[in-house]
This record gives C-alpha cells, sequence and structure tokens, in this order.
C-alpha cells in the first residue's frame, strides 16, 4: 500500500479514526459504569463511520483496515495507545478530541480547499463536537474531584503529552526520516499546503496554538497542571505518519485483524 | 489564509442553512455528487455510480415542481419507509431522503443522507426502500448515500418532533442558526441548589451559568462563553417538567442523550441537537 500524495493525508486521518474507535471499543464489558460504556461505544461508532468513509475514498475499505501491515498504519501514535485506566482515556480523548474538532473545523472551511475531505469534516466536525465535550466533562469530574481521581488524571494528562506534538506535522509527510517533519523543522513555509500535504492547505502551527490554549483553559479549570515535558524533538514520540508505530500497536492490530485473516471474505 | 479561517467556517454554514428554504434536494445532490461518489462503497458499485454522478451535474436542478408525477409518486413510497431505529419516524420526517430521480424506463436512484456518519441504520434503509420500489415495480433501484450537505436535526419535521414527543423522545431543541453545535462545560444538573456529583461540575457550571446565564434555569446546559443564544430547556416528554438532568450524553445510539426527569422521576432519552 503507497499512499500518493493525494491520498496521503486522507489515509492518516482514516487510520486515526479507525485505530481509535477499536481502543475505544475495548472498553466495551470493561467500562466503570454501563452509561459510560455506552458512550465510549457510541464515540466508537462515530470513528468508525468516519475511517469507514475516509478509508474508501483511499481503497477498499476491508483490505485498508484488515489486511495491511503494521508499517503501513498511518495513524499518530497517540490513538494507537493502550488504554490505560479511565481517565488515561479520557486523558487520550481530551487531546484527540480537541485536535480533530480544529482539524475538521478547518477542512470544512476550506471547502474545495481540502478536496475528498471536505464533506466527511463538514459532517464529521458536529459529532467530535460531542466527543470534545464528553472529554471535557470528564476531564474536570476527574480532575477537580477527589484526590485519587485527580492524581489518576494528572498522570494520564503526562504520560500522554509527549505524543501530542506529533498531531500537527503535515499529514503528507510519508518520506524522509522522522525529525524531517516534526514541527518546527519543516520544509517550506506555514501553509504552503503543496508540500507533503497532498494539497491540503491546514496553517499547523495557528492550529497547534489552538489545541494548546484549548487544552489548557480545560486543564486548569480541572485544577490539573499542564504537563511540561516536551512535545517535540529527541525525547518527544511521535512518527506513527510515516509508519513507525509502538509497541502496543501490533498487538493491537493482530487482535483486530486475526478474525479477518483467519477467515477471508466471511460475512453475517 | 489563517485570518479567514472563521470567515470561512461561518461562510460555509451560510451556504449550508438556506438548504431550509430550498425547494428541493435537488440542486445540493449535484453539487455533492461528484465528491460523494466514492463514499458509499456498500451501496452501489463505483464504477458506475461516478460516472453517473459526473453525468447528472450537467443537468441542471429542476426546481420540485417540474418532478414527474412518478417521481413524486417514488418520494413518496421511499418517504414513507420507517426509520429502523425510530420506526415512528418516517425517513421523510426524518429528513434523511434528500432526492427520487428516475434515470430511465426501469431504473432509478434515491439519494440519502445518513443522520450521523457512523449511523448502521443506513444500510437497513437502503434495504428497506429498494424493496418498497421493488415491489411498486421498479426493477433497478440504487441507494446512493451523501454527506454533503451535512445532514441536521433541524431537517426533522415539525409532524417528525411532534412523534417523537409523543413516543417518549425528547426532541431536539431548534435551531442553532448556523455553526457547529456549541459545546458546552456547564453541570449535568441544574435544580437549583443541588451539586453536581464531585463537587466539579457544579463549581464549573456555577461559573459559566453566572457569565451567562443569571437566571440558572432547569434543564439550561449553560453555554461556556454566554455568546450564543441561551437554550431551552429539555423538557420531560412524559410530563412536561423543565426540570431535567442529563445522566449520559450518549444513550442507545449516538443520537440520543440519557436524561432523567427530576420532577416525575422518568428517565428519557433525548434526540441531541446536531
Amino acid at each position: 500500500m503507497t499512499a500518493t500524495a493525494e491520498t496521503a493525508p486522507v489515509l492518516a486521518l482514516g487510520d486515526d479514526a479507525l485505530v481509535l474507535s477499536h481502543r475505544l471499543g475495548e472498553w466495551a464489558g470493561h467500562a466503570p459504569v454501563l452509561e459510560e460504556e455506552v458512550a465510549l461505544a457510541n464515540i466508537a461508532l462515530d470513528l468508525l463511520g468516519q475511517a469507514r468513509v475516509l478509508l474508501s475514498l483511499v481503497g477498499d475499505e476491508d483490505e485498508l483496515a484488515y489486511l495491511r501491515e503494521e508499517r503501513a498504519f498511518r495513524n499518530c501514535q497517540l490513538v494507537e495507545q493502550p488504554n490505560g485506566d479511565f481517565a488515561h482515556t479520557i486523558a487520550r480523548q481530551l487531546y484527540f478530541s480537541t485536535y480533530q474538532h480544529l482539524l475538521y473545523a478547518r477542512l470544512a472551511a476550506a471547502g474545495d480547499g481540502s478536496g475528498p475531505l471536505a464533506a466527511l469534516a463538514a459532517k464529521a466536525v458536529k459529532e467530535v463536537a460531542y466527543h470534545q465535550d464528553h472529554a471535557r466533562q470528564w476531564t474536570l469530574r476527574l480532575g477537580d474531584g477527589t484526590d485519587e481521581s485527580h492524581r489518576r488524571m494528572q498522570r494520564g494528562c503526562e504520560s500522554l503529552w509527549r505524543f501530542t506534538g506529533e498531531l500537527f506535522q503535515p499529514l503528507g509527510g510519508a518520506q524522509g526520516p522522522a525529525e524531517d517533519v516534526r514541527p518546527g523543522s519543516r520544509p517550506g513555509g506555514v501553509g504552503d499546503g503543496g508540500l507533503g500535504d497532498g494539497g491540503l492547505v491546514v496553517d499547523w502551527a495557528a492550529l497547534e496554538a489552538d489545541w494548546l490554549s484549548s487544552v489548557t483553559a480545560v486543564l486548569e479549570e480541572a485544577t490539573l497542571s499542564v504537563p511540561d515535558g516536551p512535545r517535540r524533538g529527541a525525547w518527544s514520540a511521535g512518527a506513527g505518519r510515516q509508519g513507525v508505530h509502538t509497541e502496543a500497536f501490533g498487538r493491537m492490530l493482530a487482535e483486530m485483524q486475526h478474525l479477518h485473516r483467519s477467515h477471508p471474505g466471511a460475512s453475517w | 489564509m489563517s485570518r479567514s479561517h472563521t470567515e470561512g467556517i461561518r461562510h460555509a454554514h451560510a451556504d449550508g442553512t438556506p438548504q431550509e428554504g430550498a425547494p428541493t434536494a435537488d440542486g445540493r445532490t449535484t453539487e455533492t455528487g461528484g465528491q460523494q461518489a466514492e463514499t458509499g462503497g456498500r451501496t452501489a458499485k463505483t464504477g458506475g455510480r461516478t460516472a453517473e454522478a459526473g453525468g447528472r451535474t450537467g443537468v441542471p436542478a429542476r426546481p420540485d415542481g417540474a418532478a414527474t408525477a412518478l417521481e413524486a409518486e417514488l418520494h413518496r413510497l421511499a418517504g414513507a419507509v420507517p426509520d429502523p431505529e425510530l420506526p415512528v419516524l418516517s425517513l421523510e420526517e426524518l429528513g434523511v431522503l434528500r432526492s427520487v430521480q428516475v434515470l430511465g424506463p426501469d431504473r432509478v436512484e434515491v439519494v440519502l443522507t445518513p443522520t450521523y456518519t457512523g449511523c448502521p441504520a443506513v444500510e437497513t434503509m437502503a434495504t428497506d426502500i429498494e424493496r418498497v420500489l421493488h415491489a411498486h415495480g421498479i426493477p433497478q433501484v440504487s441507494v446512493r448515500r451523501v454527506l454533503s450537505p451535512p445532514w441536521t436535526t433541524d431537517d426533522i419535521s415539525q409532524e417528525g418532533l411532534r412523534k417523537l414527543r409523543e413516543s417518549g423522545i425528547a426532541p431536539p431543541r431548534t435551531r442553532h442558526a448556523a455553526g457547529p453545535v456549541p459545546v458546552s462545560l456547564g453541570p449535568t444538573r441544574t435544580r437549583p441548589g443541588s451539586s453536581a456529583g464531585g463537587g466539579s461540575s457544579a463549581g464549573g457550571g456555577s461559573s459559566a451559568g453566572g457569565a451567562s446565564a443569571p437566571g440558572r434555569r432547569p434543564g439550561h446546559p449553560c453555554g461556556p462563553h454566554g455568546t450564543a443564544a441561551v437554550p431551552k430547556a429539555v423538557r420531560c416528554p412524559h410530563c412536561g417538567s423543565a426540570d431535567t438532568e442529563l445522566l449520559s450524553r450518549f444513550s442507545s445510539t449516538a443520537c440520543k442523550a440519557l436524561r432523567r426527569c427530576l420532577a416525575c422521576r422518568e428517565p428519557f432519552d433525548h434526540f441531541k441537537e446536531l
């Protein structure tokens, strides 16, 4: 599977949605309360719907989801991180849904400038607004809750912080070593859109600034401190857009793909 | 570029908003046909669909009155199909049926839009529509799925809203004029004097509520910035009380939230504004 310059961003966003959907689905049967189980499953369903549309723009959705090897996935490393405890999942949701909401709003606003992504972005931005709301509410409740919930929420936010810099890489950068496409060191000017972004026009620096201010506001209101660890550079994480993934991702894929691979073409 | 982002957003929604007044869905589907041609991989064959969509873009959209009698009849039949998850509503009342077009002597294309991108009911809707139109003597029925312009709860008809309420589901509140769904940071529980669980939501809510809604109306989800119009309370579909609380943002389906009435104590689903 080689993505062209035009399909690379679609594939990256499709993989984000697919992988996070699967991770959230893992909560079925394990969530702390029934309402949350249903909520996480519904968010997973929204993301799966987005993934199906996006992957279908690139090729056959089933082949892409079930028959690719780990290195062919272009999702960011944040979404593949294991669920951890509930606070950890909520921290992942807060970081990712805030990013997705800001990005989809821009893609929807750019209209034709977003190419095939425009229609999906305009549709999904409204769904993602609810995901973000869900994550914010829980962040507030856990952060400003008991000592234990505060401690765990803080821990979740901190352990995932180093994965958040990757979100603001241009989406098409499949070539070159990972260091070259990190924010701040990428070639080309802001919003040039033609280099490694498949023609998308996204001002990644502005997106990152908005993301930081939105996440900071929620964390502060939740009495949590904004993590001060690195989000870029040698001690940060994130080369998922180049197909380099963390250890847990292989096991997740094995579980996600084994049925389809064991029984090709099976249906019910 | 960056400076125009927000203008762009407003513009995009301004584009979408007049749809309510537009007499027909034809214009929007032909506009989006090209873009969406490949998204519904499960519904129809890709190759043929792309060609059709491309071809139809050249055909000027007909005003509603120009639909043939057959098309109107088929639209009525397809529109009368009940929603698989909310069978009290027809597809027409739900507002997901975009157009029905006769493409040839035996060939009809139906255009559907999903409520949510991942709504699993769309496939059942398509099958049901095909069955009904087959029974009406149309041998070839293709159901095409489009995302654009996005469906909103404003597309539910007045009749649909009434039926929802009668079946125990609080209908979506009307009409955020434009823009994405306002994200609220308020308390889930709005009864005066009660404290939300953990104290956190209450803390967050009282500041937000104080800023935007001095009265702290029951059931008011507290817009965080106080800019948008204060949403109306979600009323209990059973007793009509506005004193209700949110239990979960996601209920039996993604399109509904779970609430509880604090007057009659009944839990109920609320069709979320989208």
